[in-house]
């Protein structure tokens, strides 16, 4: 019995499914998003914490705002250097980064996360 | 104490430090952790992988063995197990296809007891659980992983991520397949360390492919949840590598991911040459693979070679004289 | 041979206690009972087999291996990883889960954990990696690999010997993982060292030569046949003359020589010689193939081939159209799974139709070869036998499932479908000790020797508990089988563990039920016991 046309076709299945990185993307990517700041983000030049820190955790500072706006009811957050912020996606951090497809959803889309920020909190419109 | 698990547990904890040492000192050893090895890496893996198969494969099936667990193919009055004892293409396709799957062969597991003076036999389902689990949860993961990968980001990857986070809890949404995969390792880790017969038949080359996912889904989890690091710059360099246009992102990504990185890379590079080639092997097993209809059809052997017999001739030859005293029939008189 | 413990000792005795040494530290127990006896030297001559120095006996350190007997291994390792895919892949993807480890009758019983199908397979892998595999050669004992010693093989032929090839573990293996295709390996490579065991060889070296594993020459085997007729005369009233070597019969009927040698067997010898009259099948007993059975099967695959040609080389002489065969175990795994690959094609012959019913055995259609339950189970399905089961009514029999037509066959449901018509009572043993699962007679694959009795009647405990089971429900009192070897086994194992059951093969109680023409009226049964139990009282 010759079963080996049967090997190297499931040979194949395996090398096309595990190389499937390498050939969905016809070997190019375009390059990651840069955050776009908008005129009075780059004014501000400061943020609620320092920028390497907010590229990886701003998801838990905003969590962190909800839980003590929602649950403790403490609006103000004081930074390291202890300037103080009301706690609040939509008036704080959005008045800054108010151009939310630029700012927000480049990144989040390029690394598919879909966060639930927006199924509660509306968000304003967007500046030219 | 064991040195079986002690040395592979201390092996992938000195790969780990390796790894987050490179990291940390920066330039070429980010290049030789985040570059050199991941392609090496797959290399190895592709290449081995087909290397172990089509050296079985070169190897013939002389006889065909199936195991048969069910009726065979009789007379049509007698019903057939098709699925357990096949004698048709179409019914090993689904045979495989379950053992594949479902793991059936494991969900037959009993436990042997002695009761008074009776042996008992008790289905066990646990190591099928685990088994699947464990198995399941990391085929979710691998591919939740492919967003890091593909550009965009193709539909099933959100909808796999959907499911996995359907409970809707913590922030970033907990997957439950992180968690199930280290649980699954994990048991199936304490069953070796715990239960004596199944810690005396295992080896070191058990427990350091179970360390190591470990390993891998520990480092992941942590990235994911507690210890951050930049997602973006990460995916910068993983497309680069899938697009053949590898480099180092300029920014921190943070010295876990390069210890989840060399845990994955030495997990894939190590497949070929392990116990690990049973994901190609449950394919090849001829007691699975083949219809039980070896007395209906003939299966070939490509070494079959004639052999020395004693012939018939040589019988009557030896046995003629008696055979005619007794009145059997002869070929010379 | 030492003197066997009483049951209830040898039962309190199993303990599942794992060793504190690892297993490659635990030597092999190799004192008087616990082995098999070596052949010796003249049969593997006849059989032109290697041999070693000279005799030599496993209780002793010198084992007179061949000078090169590393070299041999080596070679004889090599060549059959580049034959048999099965043992490469089993060789490679063990992932030691354990499933296999409590599914072995002889771990069952024995509680000896290199009787675990797992273990039993790292005696070969361990030098397999050692010798073959990269990570084996780099990493020595942490990759499980070790070097191949003298102890290596007596470990071997400790273990190789303690295994029926039964194949059960082999239906929880969740790769399927065959660990006879392992001993079957592992004996194999013994036997390139002239290492064998003298109850296979024995019987081989018969075979070779006269046909059968007995050694019964052709006149003696007719009158073996003949006396057979005799009392079935004297039972029935009906005189039976089945031919011998007949040319141009239309079926060639072969069967264990077993049944022609030893009770049980002889009444299911009889039961065949009275189902043959009673629906008037022409055909024809062999001499020269007058053995159903394979101990070359039990050797190396040449060796059962060497054997297993006589069939074919019969049927061909005799000018026959299709060869009927009678109940045995290993026999069938051999014509179900090797002798059309191996000596065929049988194209000289016709595909198998049933001469009373019409029926076509299609599942036989390419080796010719039909099994007599398949053949039996088809003339009562078609109404063609005069049966009464009412004369097998002191029998409340079970059924033992024989290793090799349950998993390597499939045959479950033709031996049932018989027994419930010709006998009114009839319980199964409780799943998960039959059909695919069944537990192996603990003496099959040439280990049906006494000098092991006490390894035998451990590896037969998980049957012999089952019968037990079934015994104390619901009274049974006789297990059928299809099987010669587990008519030789089983008695004894049955003796020993449930006395009050005996061992009968399925024919003897199908020719115990048919109502033959022209009979006298039957009292008697095949083993010319009365019938029932009361005219045993009243006799007394």
């Amino acid at each position: 019995m010759n079963d080996k046309p049967k090997i190297i076709l499931g040979l194949i299945v395996f090398v096309a499914v595990f190389t499937f990185p390498f050939w969905y993307n016809h070997l190019s990517a375009s390059a990651p998003p840069k955050v776009e700041l908008t005129e009075k983000a780059k004014a501000a030049k400061v943020c609620v914490a320092e920028k390497e820190f907010m590229r990886r955790e701003h998801m838990q500072i905003l969590d962190q705002w909800r839980d003590t706006v929602v649950r403790e009811g403490k609006t103000i957050y004081t930074d390291e250097n202890g300037k103080e912020y009301v706690a609040s996606l939509s008036n704080t951090c959005m008045d800054c980064h108010s151009n939310k497809a630029e700012f927000c959803d480049k990144c989040h889309t390029y690394t598919s996360t879909d966060p639930y920020c927006w199924d509660c909190h509306r968000y304003p419109e967007e500046k030219k | 104490m064991n040195v079986n698990y002690l040395s592979s547990l201390a092996a992938v904890i000195i790969l780990g430090l390796i790894a987050y040492a490179g990291a940390q000192s920066g330039g070429f050893y980010q290049v030789l952790f985040g570059i050199f090895i991941p392609y090496l890496a797959v290399l190895v893996f592709i290449l081995g992988f087909i290397n172990r198969v089509m050296d079985w494969a070169k190897s013939p099936v002389p006889f065909r063995i199936p195991s048969t667990c069910g009726q065979q193919q009789s007379m049509e009055w007698i019903k057939q197990s098709k699925i357990d004892n096949p004698s048709t293409f179409i019914g090993v396709v689904i045979r495989m296809f379950l053992e594949i799957v479902l793991f059936r062969s494991l969900f037959r597991n009993s436990r042997v007891e002695i009761r008074g003076d009776r042996l008992s036999y008790k289905w066990v389902i646990w190591l099928w659980l685990f088994a699947i689990m464990f198995h399941y949860s990391f085929l979710a993961v691998v591919i939740r992983h492919l967003r890091f990968f593909t550009e965009p980001v193709p539909f099933f990857i959100p909808l796999i991520e959907k499911v996995d986070g359907i409970l809707q809890v913590g922030l970033p949404i907990y997957y439950i397949s992180g968690l199930t995969l280290l649980a699954g390792a994990t048991l199936l880790l304490l069953r070796r360390v715990l239960i004596p017969k199944i810690n005396y038949i295992s080896q070191a080359a058990d427990y350091f492919p179970l360390f190591l996912i470990i390993g891998i889904a520990f480092t992941g989890i942590m990235m994911r949840y507690f210890t951050k690091v930049d997602v973006v710059r990460i995916k910068e360099m993983t497309m680069g590598l899938v697009t053949l246009h590898p480099g180092i992102p300029e920014g921190p990504i943070g010295g876990l991911f390069y210890v989840h990185l060399f845990f994955v890379s030495i997990l894939v590079a190590y497949i070929p040459f392990s116990k690990l080639m049973h994901m190609g092997g449950v394919f090849l097993s001829p007691t699975r693979n083949l219809a039980n209809n070896s007395r209906a059809k003939r299966h070939i052997n490509p070494w079959n070679y004639p052999v020395k017999v004693h012939t018939y001739e040589e019988y009557e030859d030896d046995f003629r004289e008696k055979m005619i005293e007794a009145g059997l029939p002869v070929e010379k008189e | 041979m030492a003197k066997l413990p009483k049951p209830d000792d040898l039962f309190n005795s199993i303990d599942y206690k794992i060793p504190s040494k690892k297993w490659e530290d635990v030597p092999p127990d190799l004192s008087d009972g616990k082995f098999c006896y070596p052949t010796k030297i003249k049969n593997l001559e006849y059989l032109s087999l290697p041999t070693t120095k000279g005799e030599w006996s496993p209780a002793e350190d010198d084992w007179k291996l061949p000078d090169n007997w590393e070299t041999i291994v080596r070679e004889g390792f090599k060549e059959r990883l580049d034959k048999y895919r099965s043992l490469k892949v089993f060789m490679d993807i063990c992932v030691r889960c354990g499933a296999c480890a409590d599914k072995c009758h002889f771990f069952i019983g024995t509680g000896d954990p290199k009787n675990m199908p797992v273990l039993r397979a790292e005696l070969l892998r361990s030098i397999y990696r050692n010798d073959f595999t990269t990570a084996g050669r780099i990493l020595g004992t942490i990759a499980g690999a070790r070097k191949l010693t003298k102890d290596v093989i007596k470990e071997w032929f400790s273990y190789f010997y303690q295994c029926t090839e039964c194949r059960r573990c082999s239906v929880y293996c969740p790769y399927g993982i065959d660990t006879a295709e392992i001993t079957m390996m592992g004996r194999e490579l013994l036997t390139l060292l002239g290492l064998n065991i003298n109850w296979i060889l024995e019987p081989a070296a018969n075979c070779f030569r006269m046909g059968n594993h007995l050694g019964i020459q052709p006149h003696a085997f007719k009158d073996m046949v003949d006396f057979f007729c005799d009392d079935l005369e004297e039972i029935t009233g009906v005189r039976i003359n089945p031919s011998y070597n007949r040319k141009g019969a239309e079926i060639l009927f072969i069967t264990p020589s077993g049944d022609v040698f030893a009770d049980p067997g002889t009444y299911t010898f009889m039961g065949y010689l009275l189902l043959f009259e009673h629906i008037g099948l022409d055909y024809t007993l062999s001499t020269y193939a007058s053995e159903g059975g394979n101990f070359g099967l039990f050797t190396s695959s040449e060796m059962m081939k060497r054997l297993n040609a006589k069939m074919y080389a019969e049927a061909k002489r005799l000018g026959v159209k299709w060869i009927l065969g009678g109940e045995c175990g290993h026999m069938w795994r051999v014509i179900q799974q090797y002798m059309d690959t191996m000596n065929g094609p049988a194209d000289f012959l016709e595909s198998p139709v049933s001469p009373i019913t019409g029926t076509k055995f299609e599942n036989a259609a390419s080796t010719k070869m039909v099994h007599i339950a398949e053949f039996t189970a088809d003339l009562i399905r078609n109404g063609k036998l005069k049966l009464d089961p009412s004369r097998n009514d002191k029998h409340i029999v079970t059924f033992h499932d024989s290793c090799n037509p349950s998993r390597a066959m499939g045959m479950f449901e033709e031996p049932r479908y018989v027994l419930k018509n010709v006998c009114n009572h009839f319980y199964d043993m409780p799943e998960g000790t039959i059909r695919e699962q069944t537990f192996c007679c603990g003496s099959g694959s040439g280990l049906n020797t006494e000098e092991i009795m006490d390894l035998r009647l451990r590896g037969g405990l998980p049957r012999a508990n089952a019968v037990k089971h079934v015994h104390d429900k619901y009274g049974v009192n006789m297990l059928a089988c299809v099987c010669a070897i587990d008519r030789a086994a089983l008695p004894p194992l049955m003796n020993y563990w449930v006395p009050e059951v005996g061992v009968t093969g399925l024919h003897e109680l199908v020719g115990n039920a048919l109502v033959m023409e022209g009979e006298t009226e039957r009292t008697m049964n095949l083993r010319q016991e009365p019938l029932t139990e009361e005219e045993d009282e009243t006799d007394e």
